[in-house]
């Protein structure tokens, strides 16, 4: 199976090389908008950004394999990140993270098995005086209760 | 109490917007700067004004920009470090949100300043939902004619790319940050030569935080001396101090540099809620040893933290309650410090995942007599054999919670 983004995402591909004075340096935006598109980055995506931005197929699988937030396999549709650094440890992040476990059914970054929900723990969101903090699809939610978290939920399962 | 005019963080709602931006006298320093300064007018006044650097280290920005080779045909870069990414520190987040155009002020004056014409901004990719507004910012920036080309109508040239990191803790080291806009693993470089000289793309280049370059427009429209009578002679201006854990009123509080520690604990932000007390305070970022109640006192400058045992880091505190067991926080901390080590040096890579599988056990309620003084131990043989600070960063905070709070650990660790 090859790949090719979508003709919009390959404009958006195109102004971003022209950004930088080097073509090899886009490869962090390039992977953003590639699993913007389509979720996650494939094999066939790689190779594809590879040949796209002249560098070999290696580099761009160091730099997937480096950075927290490029996937290499498809997640749910919706990923729900949790923290869990010392503010919101304080705050209680181990028990929202325990009851989403449980009302989810899922393990440590696991997903739904309806594929519809990955929820994983991650470091500092930098919204401590917020805390407990967590971000759905990058959106932030802050000072998460049993109860807010169980809502949010409600609305995540209502909108599909 | 800062009036509005001044404060980095706004309290008005519109703050953001470039009208109201330009009502406070938004753009007129940069606009001074370029059409009636010498660029190294502008570097001595910044360096006079003692602005020293936000992220963490302090280290005095006028003197950072006098590094860089002055003229010369050869392409400079400008980064802006806006990848906040040290734990208990959301002071960033929220100038890009509620100032983008003081920042985008700052960062004109600087590229100024030193001869650059290209800048980057390195975002935190956790906040690439909020970096709306400062792309709305750049837009109407570019399109009032304060950047792009031929700004204020000077030969002044200046284009700027938001980039954004994709989780990396690390890339909040300067050279790190480098090779993650040039499409690699944030993997730092060995110094020197330092970025002034060979930076981005082989190019001098300076890397400044968000908050510094936003302190830079009022050191130019209203001065070194004032900007110093605001903080301290070596440490000039005010901190946004961000105060998280066990308080009343959790936020961001701009105040000046020195300010007690104590003061922001207890009178900002209304210390710890009924029926707790304070059992331990992260003075400045999860990396900067901890502090006892006994120790609050302590004027929050980069000086005084340091004569401290701590560090002011990127002021963010974090305040610990006594009904936490220390053992949660020590948890905490060697979990992230393993998680974000990038793996380059050995002491590091090795010595933060040994030390997590440790505190692992000990969590795990399988702590063996000895365990402490191993993770004394790795965490001293990590410290200063690291390319980059984080091998410090890493040993300093979790040396400083066994050592003062042994007993209790020993207490609750070892069978």
């Amino acid at each position: 199976m090859s790949y090719a983004p979508s003709a919009p995402i390959l404009k958006k591909i195109e102004e971003m090389i022209a950004s930088y004075p080097e073509r090899s340096a886009a490869l962090l935006p390039v992977l953003r908008a590639v699993q913007e598109e389509s979720g996650w980055i494939s094999p066939e995506a790689e190779a594809w950004v590879a040949a796209k931005l002249g560098i070999r197929p290696i580099q761009v699988r160091e730099v997937l394999s480096f950075y927290t937030m490029f996937r290499r396999e498809p997640a749910g549709k919706t990923t729900i990140q949790v923290c869990q650094n010392l503010s919101c440890t304080l705050a209680g992040a181990e028990d929202i993270i325990g009851f989403l476990r449980e009302k989810l059914q899922v393990g440590p970054d696991g997903t739904t098995s309806d594929g519809r929900i990955t929820l994983v723990t991650v470091e500092c969101l930098g919204n401590c005086d917020h805390a407990p903090c967590l971000q759905i699809d990058g959106i932030d939610h802050g000072r998460v209760t049993r109860e807010s978290a169980a809502a949010l939920i409600r609305e995540l399962e209502a909108h599909d | 109490m800062i009036e509005d005019a001044v404060r980095l963080i706004p309290a008005d709602d519109s703050s953001w917007r470039l009208e109201a931006y330009l009502r406070r006298g938004g753009y007129e320093a940069a606009r001074k700067a370029v059409t009636s300064m010498v660029p190294q007018d502008v570097i001595a006044e910044v360096r006079r004004a003692g602005l020293r650097g936000r992220g963490g280290a302090g280290f005095p920005a006028g003197l950072k920009w006098s590094f860089v080779p002055q003229g010369g045909t050869a392409p400079k870069y400008l980064c802006v470090n806006a990848d906040e990414g040290e734990p208990g520190t959301f002071k960033d987040r929220a100038i890009l949100v509620r100032n983008p155009h003081q920042l985008l002020e700052g960062l004109i004056i600087a590229a100024f300043g030193v001869g650059i014409g290209q800048a980057f901004i390195y975002v935190r990719g956790e906040y690439a939902s909020i970096a709306g507004r400062l792309e709305e910012a750049l837009a109407e920036a570019c399109a009032k004619g304060f950047l792009g080309r031929g700004i204020f109508g000077s030969d002044f040239n200046l284009e700027v790319v938001v980039h954004f990191g994709a989780g990396a803790y690390i890339c909040g080291e300067e050279t790190a940050l480098l090779e993650s806009v040039e499409g690699r693993r944030g993997q730092p470089r060995l110094k020197p030569p330092f970025p002034a000289v060979v930076g981005l793309f082989r190019s001098p280049t300076v890397i400044n935080n968000v908050e510094t370059l936003s302190n830079i427009p009022s050191i130019i429209g209203r001065g070194a001396d004032w900007f110093i009578a605001r903080g301290l002679p070596k440490d000039g201006g005010t901190r946004i101090f961000g105060v998280s854990g066990a308080v009343r009123r959790p936020g961001l509080y701009e105040l000046p540099v020195g300010t007690p520690l104590r003061a922001i604990i207890e009178t900002h932000a209304g210390g710890p809620p009924d029926g707790l007390a304070i059992k331990a305070v992260v003075p400045g970022g999860l990396s900067a040893p901890v502090l006892r109640p006994d120790e609050l006192d302590v004027p929050m400058d980069f000086d005084s933290l340091a004569r401290a045992g701590s560090m002011l880091g990127s002021a963010g505190v974090i305040v610990i309650g006594d009904r936490t067991p220390i053992l949660d926080v020590l948890e905490v901390m060697a979990r992230f410090y393993a998680h974000e080590s990038c793996g380059q040096c050995t002491p590091c890579r090795l010595g933060t995942s040994w030390i997590h599988k440790i505190v692992s056990r000990m969590a795990a309620g399988k702590g063996q007599r000895g365990d402490l003084d191993l993770i004394l131990d790795l965490a001293s043989g990590m410290r200063g054999r690291t390319l980059c600070p984080m091998g410090d960063a890493a040993a300093m905070p979790i040396h400083a919670i066994i050592s003062k709070f042994r007993n209790e650990l020993e207490r609750t660790v070892v069978p």
